[in-house]
């Protein structure tokens, strides 16, 4: 519990800084400080019992089915691991208060600092790949906004692009390798896969399980050829700088190697891999880094060096290379973030990181200067500083490590490189604060306030009881971790000063008087240096990533060009394509089902369908008679449903057609009339071609289904429509029964699409859609006789009659066809004909009812139904019915499903006369003439007729 | 019988495919209007073709197959609602732009974006 509670700290303390902003810098960074001195305090709290021996764990299911788990653990290593992550990060919290002007967001780094934080804290402490891997990206993520804090930097945005490509897609490489361990170990969680590693490493899979998750690691680890992002990552803030690469985030990678060394270094692979990658790593690494003149830059470099060091050893597979790993992983951290903040302190201070312009700088700041050259001597590998030490058991296992038979190539490379270390040690000192006081340094230095010394001070003093006293201060912790890392007893070892005469030793002096030799050559060297055309990293990462650009780019212009008809054509093919070959992939037999045979009506049916289909090509143009020949489509449709046993769809078919022809008319009185021809001969052509194969497809499919028997699940609904559902009309007790929930959700997703037009349109008198509109009225030739008075005077009086239609159909729906879904549409018909004969104005001043109201009680009613049924302790709209008797009629049945039915039927009126209605209200605008009042106009309440003229002035003046 | 159908389904979905492909708003409108008749025809005859036995409980031996016909029912007057909805996205883009056509203005695509260089 504690484990994730300290984990979650940083997260949730993410917010703490964001809040205290206000209060001023010391209190933002003092609380900021709490949160992490929690975290450090809570996962501390569990220091005694894993020092005892114990294993902490902590879990509770997540995503089981996919076997994540919310699962954190803390042995030696992850304990050692969180140790460095959150007391270095109280360090840099302390410098960062300091070292930021006054102009930048303290309390925005301190947001993002956290959450990387917690990040970094989560992936050494979770016990499940999966969530470690939720941590990983995590860590991507936060720190891509860290390095890029100074956003208004262009190498700041660009190298945090840099680093989220490269660590990002690392990234992507991790989750495949991981998921695949995961598949193979039979586990998830990391002590189950640890007890496993025989069986992983038999696996057919496991080596590119390794390579993948060997690439995640050297992506995050900065391990070559992946070198590049680290140093433009510089770009960002010291004090990120300093907690980034000193002791976090490229330190994942290593974590992620050491936590996993039991299941991978023993096999041959392991080894092949992962030292020479170290290796070349630490010697590249360190030879760019001799030469670079900005110190972040050269301090960058030598982390990617000393990384590929830890790699290296790692990847000896002894567990006395583990031993020296963990042991250089701890000094590296103390004397990196060390020199990271005293190179932030040089430049906040003098105003320059140029080597070439500093120097003499030991008169000036004496204090940060001998900080400077304690931690510089420890990465040199001067005896007493601890640096020294780790690399002396480096130098010791590299002595005695051959690679392809070769016993002299490691111990030669690795000196080599040692030797370099120490040059670029040496010239890091020296060159910037020995030497004459220069008097051109952009700003007048000296030694800055306490809280930026503070820091540096208190791992200066590390580096030295460490580097003397290396077995009471560091052998605990050194102990447990690589105990925890190889995870059986370690072999005998001593960390001591003084080892004897040993080859190791022999290598340190050879390095340490190489260095110095190296340093005072270094202009010789430049040049040699010069003679290497080197290649730069970065301009292959940009050519590579603009390469990609430039591809997405031209792949995204060739099939993403704002053309509808080409995104729909492209769809079209692919399904074509793609039903092509799965038809041609698999054999075909014709369907053995009996055919009906065929009639004569049903043949001129298809023959008219055909007609007006073939029409529409030729005159779809024009866009009047497209719309009779597509209604002309929709009666036949009707006529279908009709002839093949389904009345109810004939009665709903032909409803909708009317609403739909309507509504098409309506809207032709809005836009253009026809249009014009745009596309070529070609492009018709090509656009024949797909139809005919969509068709061919569609007609092929129905044929194959039609010709064949199937099972069908409606037995049951025919066997309970009676008993069950209290109605004959089996297709309406399956809407309003068996499965009302669906039909709730349709008049809900209905109710929606009507208020989305009602929104779409109810703004749309003003600005550039009024002028539109006002185009349109004075270009439009209009009927003398809007409004014919046969036609006034027939809708009129078929007004009651349809309303009776409409609930004889509703009543009778359960149990003959009918229903709420066709008296919904019969009503809306009857009452759109008033607006289509009377005229907008005249028919919106007399309808009483709201739409809005309609649908919202259509959809509250059908509700309560279902919720009247849970209070009875049925499942939701469970229905129920009874017999009533009632004089004249006689006895007819009510059933509790006619409740949900009116809820349908007040809807769908409401639905189809807000959308009429609203395009109608637009169109009004457009009218010319108001309507004339005619003789069968009723008075309205208020005792007069109020004429449409009057009506329309008013609103005119209101716009 | 079925042939006669199935061409008839294949004839709506060709026609509505043509002029969905079409360039401006109206036609694409009318032809989604087309296929939506094809394919409400085209599920409900997954319930094969079945003459002179609507699902009414008469008593007698067989009935067509319901489960289609309550699930077109409701296509159909979905279908009502989309067409309803995208004919006034065309009225109101009409309106706004004075122009009806389907396609995107090449203006409206944005500027290149910093790229790594």
């Amino acid at each position: 519990m504690l484990l994730a509670l300290a984990t979650l700290t940083p997260f949730l303390g993410a917010v703490v800084p964001l809040l205290t902003d206000r209060l001023g810098r010391d209190i933002c960074a003092l609380a900021t400080g709490a949160v992490t001195l929690t975290a450090l305090i809570l996962v501390m709290s569990h220091a005694p019992a894993v020092y005892s021996g114990e294993v902490v764990t902590w879990s509770v299911p997540w995503v089981p089915a996919i076997g994540l788990s919310f699962s954190f653990f803390a042995d030696g290593l992850g304990l050692f691991f969180a140790g460095l992550i959150l007391g270095i990060g109280l360090l840099i919290i302390l410098y960062a208060r300091y070292y930021l002007s006054s102009k930048d967001s303290l309390s925005l780094l301190y947001f993002y600092l956290l959450l990387f934080q917690g990040a970094m804290v989560g992936i050494v402490l979770s016990d499940n790949i999966l969530l470690l891997i939720v941590f990983w990206e995590l860590t991507s993520l936060s720190s891509f906004l860290l390095i890029g804090y100074w956003r208004h930097l262009p190498e700041s945005r660009q190298g945090a692009r840099m680093a989220l490509v490269v660590t990002g897609g690392g990234g992507l490489a991790l989750i495949a390798g991981m998921l695949i361990l995961g598949h193979i170990a039979g586990s998830y969680e990391i002590t189950e896969i640890l007890q496993r590693g025989e069986a992983v490493r038999s696996s057919p899979l496991f080596l590119p399980a390794l390579c993948l998750i060997l690439l995640g690691a050297f992506t995050k680890s900065a391990q070559f050829p992946f070198h590049f992002w680290l140093p433009h990552a510089m770009a960002a803030p010291t004090p990120v700088s300093a907690y980034l690469h000193s002791a976090t985030m490229v330190k994942a990678g290593l974590f992620l190697m050491a936590r996993l060394w039991p299941v991978f270094s023993p096999s041959e692979a392991w080894f092949l891999i992962v030292a020479p990658v170290g290796l070349i790593t630490m010697l590249i690494a360190a030879w760019i880094a001799l030469f670079r003149n900005d110190l972040k830059a050269l301090l960058a470099y030598s982390t990617v060096s000393h990384l590929g060091l830890t790699t290296m050893l790692l990847g000896f597979a002894t567990p006395m290379a583990v031993i020296a790993a963990v042991f250089h992983i701890l000094n590296h951290a103390t004397f990196k973030a060390a020199l990271f903040m005293s190179a932030g302190i040089v430049d906040h201070e003098t105003g320059t990181r140029d080597i070439r312009r500093l120097g003499g700088l030991m008169m000036l700041m004496p204090i940060t200067a001998t900080l400077t050259f304690i931690a510089a001597a420890s990465m040199a590998g001067v005896p007493f500083f601890n640096g020294f030490l780790s690399k002396e058991m480096m130098l010791e296992e590299a002595s005695h490590t051959a690679i392809g038979g070769h016993p002299w190539v490691i111990p030669f490379l690795v000196t080599l490189a040692a030797l370099i270390s120490a040059a670029y040690s040496y010239r890091l000192a020296i060159s910037t604060f020995l030497g004459p006081v220069r008097d051109d340094y952009p700003k007048k230095p000296h030694d800055p306030p306490i809280g930026m010394r503070l820091p540096v001070a208190i791992l200066a003093v590390l580096v030295i009881a460490i580097g003397i006293f290396p077995a009471q201060t560091a052998g605990a912790i050194v102990e447990r971790t690589a105990l925890a890392v190889v995870g059986e007893p370690l072999p005998k070892y001593y960390l001591a000063l003084w080892h004897g005469f040993t080859p190791a030793l022999l290598m340190s002096v050879i390095a340490l008087v190489g260095g110095a030799l190296l340093f005072w050559c270094y202009n010789a060297a430049n040049q040699l240096r010069l003679v290497f055309a080197s290649m730069d990293a970065k301009s292959v990462f940009d050519a590579t990533i603009s390469g990609l650009v430039r591809g997405a780019r031209s792949a995204i212009e060739a099939t993403h060009n704002g053309s509808f008809s080409r995104y729909a054509g492209i769809i079209l093919v692919t399904i074509v394509i793609v039903g092509a070959a799965a038809f041609f992939d698999a054999p075909y037999g014709a369907g053995t089902r009996q055919v009906i045979p065929g009639t004569f009506p049903a043949t001129a049916a298809w023959v008219v369908l055909g007609a007006l289909c073939i029409s529409l090509l030729f005159w779809h143009q024009n866009r009047l008679l497209s719309l009779i020949f597509t209604s002309g489509v929709g009666l036949i449709a009707a006529l279908f449903f009709l002839q093949f046993s389904a009345p109810d769809l004939s009665l709903t078919q032909i409803s909708v057609d009317i609403v739909t022809t309507i509504l098409l008319l309506l809207a032709l009185n809005l836009v253009p009339q026809t249009s014009p021809q745009e596309t070529s001969t070609g492009g018709r052509f090509a656009r024949g071609f797909v139809a005919s194969a969509v068709g061919f497809g569609v007609a092929a499919l129905a044929y194959a289904v039609m010709t064949r028997d199937f099972q069908s699940i409606s037995d049951y609904h025919l066997a309970e429509s009676k008993p069950g559902g209290g109605g004959t009309n089996v297709v309406n007790v399956i809407l309003v029964d068996f499965r009302g929930f669906d039909t709730y959700g349709e008049i809900i997703v209905l109710g929606i699409a009507a208020i989305t037009i009602f929104a779409l349109l109810d703004n749309a008198l003003r600005g550039a859609a009024a002028r539109t509109l006002a185009n349109i009225r004075s270009d439009r030739v209009q009927s003398v006789n809007a409004h014919p008075l046969i036609l006034v005077v027939a809708t009129r009086v078929l007004f009651p009659l349809a309303l009776v239609v409409a609930a004889f159909v509703f009543l009778r729906g359960h149990n003959e066809p009918g229903g709420g879904f066709v008296s919904g549409l019969v009503v809306a018909i009857a009452l759109i004909m008033q607006y289509i004969a009377s005229g907008y104005n005249w028919a919106a001043e007399r309808m009483r009812l709201d739409s809005h109201v309609l649908i919202g009680a259509g959809v509250l009613i059908a509700g309560l139904t279902g919720v009247v049924s849970l209070m009875f302790g049925w499942p939701f709209l469970t229905s129920t019915y009874t017999y009533v008797e009632l004089p004249l009629v006689g006895e007819f049945e009510v059933a509790s499903a006619m409740a949900f039915d009116l809820g349908v039927f007040l809807a769908v009126v409401g639905v189809v006369m807000l959308s009429l209605a609203q395009i109608s209200r637009v169109e009004a605008r457009a009218e010319p003439e108001a309507v004339p009042e005619g003789p069968m106009d009723v008075p309205l309440e208020d005792g007069q007729v109020v004429s449409s003229r009057s009506s329309r002035s008013s609103e005119g003046k209101e716009s | 019988m079925e042939l006669i159908v199935a061409s008839a389904i294949g004839l709506m979905t060709a026609a509505g495919v043509y002029l969905i492909l079409q360039q401006r708003t109206f036609p694409i409108v009318v032809g989604l209007t087309l296929l939506s008749y094809a394919i409400n025809i085209f599920l409900f005859t997954s319930g094969r073709l079945v003459i002179n036995e609507p699902p009414i409980i008469t008593g007698a031996n067989s009935y067509a197959d319901p489960l289609p016909q309550a699930l077109v029912l409701t296509a159909i007057v979905i279908s009502f609602g989309m067409t309803a909805l995208i004919v006034v996205l065309a009225i109101r883009g009409f309106l706004e732009t004075a122009t009806d056509r389907a396609d995107l203005p090449e203006d409206d695509f944005p500027d290149e974006t910093e790229t790594g260089s």
